[in-house]
């Protein structure tokens, strides 16, 4: 008798191999050659991830690992300004994932070396071979991660950036669509040097559907601070994964913003592996309608004295659905770990969901873990109270949401890029509103 | 530990019920040993046969056994879940006895008295009245027991040797008789509700249970009435090799309030039993019940041999408006305990309620939790469990709050604590919730620390040795839980605490 467990993964693998029939390895020099045919041999064990997953059970992958990217209409945003653009970073522009050199800065840049994918993989050697798709791989126990391995074999371009020193400015990754059924995967390498400090933002929507996977290797007393705005267009489909190594007293603190977007998912996986790191990880969501949003995060605390904090909010209405995977581990060398989780929703009618999974496992006893999750309305007595000092009812309401989401905004340290966004986030709150 | 005799001076600050709960760890498992009397088994290992076999024991009308039938059927084409963390060697289903009846029960006693004298020493020994004039060993002498009374059905291996009270729960119109008598006796209940809160097909273990259960207790209670007194469950496990599976289902109809509890142990051995029970509550409207365990299987030694798989699935179904259940459970014994007592709130304005206290040491494993299941308009839930880890141990919560887009103004509050004693163990935290509309209010908090070295030092410092501190730290961590319990066990519980954390310290 054949029994479900072998039965599913004999379809996923199936599905793996129906998926990679037609596709040819990005041609390239020795070293990505050898960790794309590795990668290509993995998902073919692994197969493609299903819905029966229990990693997928509040998410369905079926539009992430389909052959063909759904269409998504190209959306107007030029009412705005360019995102982080006041902040005078360097620029480095992809449409439809291809690299565009005109609408790019010079790569050079004191501190901080740049290069494209696309060029580094024509070498034999290079200095991101010991990270590419290795974290990724790493990433892949005790949770699969099926959709970063076939990112690994198959993305052509990314950004290889290595700080080793105060980077001068900010590096700014900017994702334009032009073709409303471009499938764009991107694979980005950062590697921070011991004692250097960089800033990686990126924004924009990348393609109408987008997988990106961006591996970070943060050395002893190195920090890195990571911001990104996924974008505004409705009908997208993205699964990003992030992978971070961190050293001893090094620092990595990533915020996302998301808004709107058929499908998103974002993962990030971290392994706290010397003494003394901190890794903060932040996200606030604003979804309506048919819009699913996925954040599952996973912190290894594997040395001790290490902190960690996962703050995500969403605000969901119209029938959008918001998840949540947080997980803790805590190894049993991490003593003194300090690890902080909350996942909050606020649920604007009746039609949206929230569905979450905070998980712990823990193996030291000296620690101190929380984790908080809480799904609500607009708490009827803060309204009342703003109602009652003369605060229309759409005004009180938006005051509201913003202070919730607040929370995951203060996470972002640099406050100009927090003073970047927060406008953002009024201003299409506002348009929503009534 | 130093001992403490019965002249110890209770201190200043600290309370009776502690010193008492110290006082009793001076023993390790207690229950450990067996009763030596002949014992008719079924042929060892699973098959039709076996099934229909004890069906045939029991005396089970045509129906019953096609029902075990289907249920077994449905058990082959299922796989043992993976999901929960506990690492246990693949269980050979063909070793184990199914069915194992003490000889003496053969010709069924017409009651109590002409029972096996060993068999009544059993209990006797265990601390459970079988006798209608003795209460509860655990509360003798406390002032609150001397009016009340405990009805009990004891189940031996894979028979029920009697149930106490029976004539005067009858005058109220309770019905609690095992369920083989009840499948008999009562068979229009039975078919009614047997299977309806936990199906056949519904888990691996309640499929095997549905095929082999042998005894466990029926409970009926009319529309109106408040079951006079507790009602009472102890299972024991004697025999080798012997699984037990027992089945329980209780009927609460219109307006009626029970309260159950259940105890269980077994005698120490080097190999591992099995153990997989289920569990159905049926609440009507109005209607309330409370359900109690104090699960103190053997654990197994120190060293991980032996103990008690624990497999067990508990469902109360809130069928009906205003209906109410409370699960409370103390698991301290088994080596590997995988159970989620949940609740259905499928009428409006329906309540229901988990606590818990597992601990585990040694090489204990527990994967243990609830299921609040929102179904009903202002339904609410509320979750507080305490998990306690020590020595090799792994612990962990699984729980699953889901509120459906109809359940409106529904709450559900969700608290789990975690306590470590010692580097090498371990305690997880695995919660689901899922929200699907916005007038429900869904709340989670989960910690997890060790024992405050402040509290300890406190303690240390007026004169407690180190196991007596943590006891006490560890019972003040318990307490939310303890007082939800019935007086009866509350006592046992928290004897209990202490006694499983046993050399963890130090």
């Amino acid at each position: 008798m054949v029994f479900p467990r072998q039965k599913l993964l004999a379809q996923k693998r199936e599905a793996a191999e129906a998926r990679l029939a037609p596709l040819a390895l990005p041609a390239g020099g020795k070293w990505i050659t050898t960790a794309r045919e590795d990668a290509k041999a993995r998902l073919s064990a692994m197969g493609l991830p299903v819905r029966r997953d229990e990693y997928w059970k509040y998410t369905d992958p079926a539009s992430l690992v389909q052959a063909e990217a759904p269409a998504a209409a190209l959306f107007d945003d030029s009412d705005e300004s360019e995102v982080f653009d006041t902040l005078d970073p360097l620029k480095i522009v992809f449409v439809d994932g291809v690299f565009d050199p005109e609408a790019s800065d010079d790569l050079a840049m004191e501190g901080v070396e740049i290069a494209l994918l696309s060029e580094a993989a024509k070498a034999d050697l290079h200095w991101a071979r010991d990270l590419y798709g290795a974290l990724e791989a790493d990433g892949q126990s005790p949770v699969e991660r099926p959709l970063a391995i076939f990112n690994t074999a198959f993305a052509a371009e990314g950004v290889l950036i290595r700080a080793t020193g105060q980077a001068a400015r900010k590096i700014s990754l900017i994702y334009r669509r032009r073709d409303a059924g471009a499938d764009v995967l991107l694979h980005h390498v950062v590697k921070v040097e011991a004692g250097a400090e960089v800033t990686v933002l990126e924004h924009g929507p990348a393609g109408a559907r987008f997988n990106q996977v961006m591996e970070v290797d943060v050395a002893d007393g190195a920090t890195l601070h990571h911001v990104r705005a996924q974008g505004r267009d409705h009908e997208r489909r993205t699964a990003a994964h992030l992978f971070a190594r961190m050293g001893e007293r090094s620092v990595f603190k990533s915020f996302t913003l998301t808004a709107n977007g058929a499908m998103v998912r974002n993962e990030a996986v971290i392994w706290l592996n010397g003494k003394g790191g901190v890794a903060h990880i932040a996200g606030a969501t604003v979804g309506e309608g048919a819009f699913h949003h996925d954040d599952t995060v996973f912190i290894t605390h594997a040395a001790p004295d290490c902190e960690s904090r996962q703050v995500f909010k969403k605000v969901l209405r119209h029938g959008a659905v918001g998840v949540f995977q947080g997980k803790i581990l805590v190894k049993q060398p991490a003593q003194l770990t300090d690890g902080y989780q909350i996942s909050q929703a606020l649920l604007l009618d009746e039609n949206a969901q929230f569905l979450a999974k905070p998980e712990l496992e823990i193996y030291a006893d000296d620690v101190k873990c929380s984790h908080g999750s809480t799904s609500g309305e607009i708490d009827p007595v803060s309204l009342f109270y703003l109602r009652a000092r003369g605060i229309p009812e759409d005004q009180a309401k938006l005051l509201l949401v913003l202070a919730f989401l607040a929370e995951a905004l203060d996470e972002i340290e640099d406050p100009d890029l927090a003073d970047d966004l927060r406008p953002r986030i009024e201003t299409w709150l506002r348009r929503r509103s009534g | 530990m130093a001992a403490l005799d019965n002249a110890t001076e209770v201190r200043e600050g600290v309370d009776r019920e502690t010193v008492e709960t110290v006082r009793s760890m001076s023993g390790t498992y207690k229950h450990g040993w067996e009763t030596d009397i002949e014992m008719e088994f079924a042929p060892k290992g699973l098959n039709e046969d076996i099934v229909r076999l004890i069906s045939e024991k029991n005396d089970e009308p045509e129906w019953m056994t096609e029902w075990r039938l289907e249920a077994y059927r449905r058990w082959l084409t299922m796989e043992s879940p993976d999901w929960a963390m506990l690492d246990i060697p693949p269980i050979d289903y063909q070793e184990q006895y199914y069915y194992a009846k003490p000889k003496s029960m053969v010709e069924k006693p017409k009651s109590l008295d002409e029972v096996d004298p060993k068999l009544l020493e059993t209990y006797e020994k265990l601390g459970i009245p079988l006798r209608e004039q003795m209460v509860l060993a655990g509360v003798e002498g406390a002032e609150v027991a001397d009016e009340r009374k405990v009805a009990v059905d004891a189940v031996f291996d894979s028979v029920s040797l009697g149930t106490t009270f029976k004539d005067e729960l009858a005058k109220a119109g309770v019905i609690f008789c095992s369920i083989s008598e009840a499948v008999r006796e009562h068979p229009e209940l039975v078919k009614r509700y047997l299977g309806s809160v936990v199906p056949q097909g519904d888990n691996y273990f309640a499929a095997l249970n549905s095929a082999v259960f042998s005894d466990g207790s029926f409970v009926y209670v009319p529309a109106g009435v408040r079951c006079p007194m507790e009602l009472s469950t102890y299972f024991r496990i004697n025999a080798e090799n012997t699984g037990q599976f027992e089945r329980t289902l209780i009927i609460a109809e219109k307006g009626a309030y029970v309260s159950y509890l259940e105890g269980c142990t077994a005698p120490k051995r080097d190999t591992h039993q099995l153990h997989a029970a289920v569990v159905e509550i049926v609440v009507l409207e109005d209607a309330e019940v409370k359900y109690s365990t104090v699960q103190n299987w053997y654990p197994g030694d120190e060293e991980g041999r032996g103990g008690i798989y624990n497999f067990v699935t508990k469902r109360a179904d809130c069928r009906e408006d205003r209906a109410k259940v409370m699960w409370t459970q103390v698991e301290t014994g088994s080596a590997v305990t995988w159970k989620y007592p949940s609740c259905i709130l499928r009428g409006d304005d329906t309540q229901g309620e988990f606590y818990s206290i597992a601990i585990t040491n040694n090489h204990q494993q527990a994967d243990t939790g609830t299921k609040m299941i929102h179904l009903g308009k202002n339904s609410k839930s509320r979750i507080v469990s305490k998990g306690i880890s020590a020595g090799f141990a792994q612990n962990t919560y699984r729980g699953l709050v889901t509120m459906h887009p109809k359940a409106l103004n529904s709450r559900n509050y969700t608290q789990c604590d975690s306590l470590l004693i010692g580097d090498r163990c371990g305690a997880h935290t695995v919660p689901y919730i899922e929200v699907k509309n916005a007038s429900s209010r869904v709340e989670h908090e989960a910690t997890t620390s060790k024992v405050d070295d402040d509290q300890l030092f406190y303690c240390r410092s007026r004169g407690m040795d180190e196991e007596e501190a943590v006891a006490l730290v560890v019972n003040g961590f318990c307490r939310e839980v303890l007082q939800a319990l019935p007086m009866e066990f509350a006592m046992e519980a928290q004897a209990l605490v202490a006694i499983s954390l046993e050399g963890s310290v130090g």
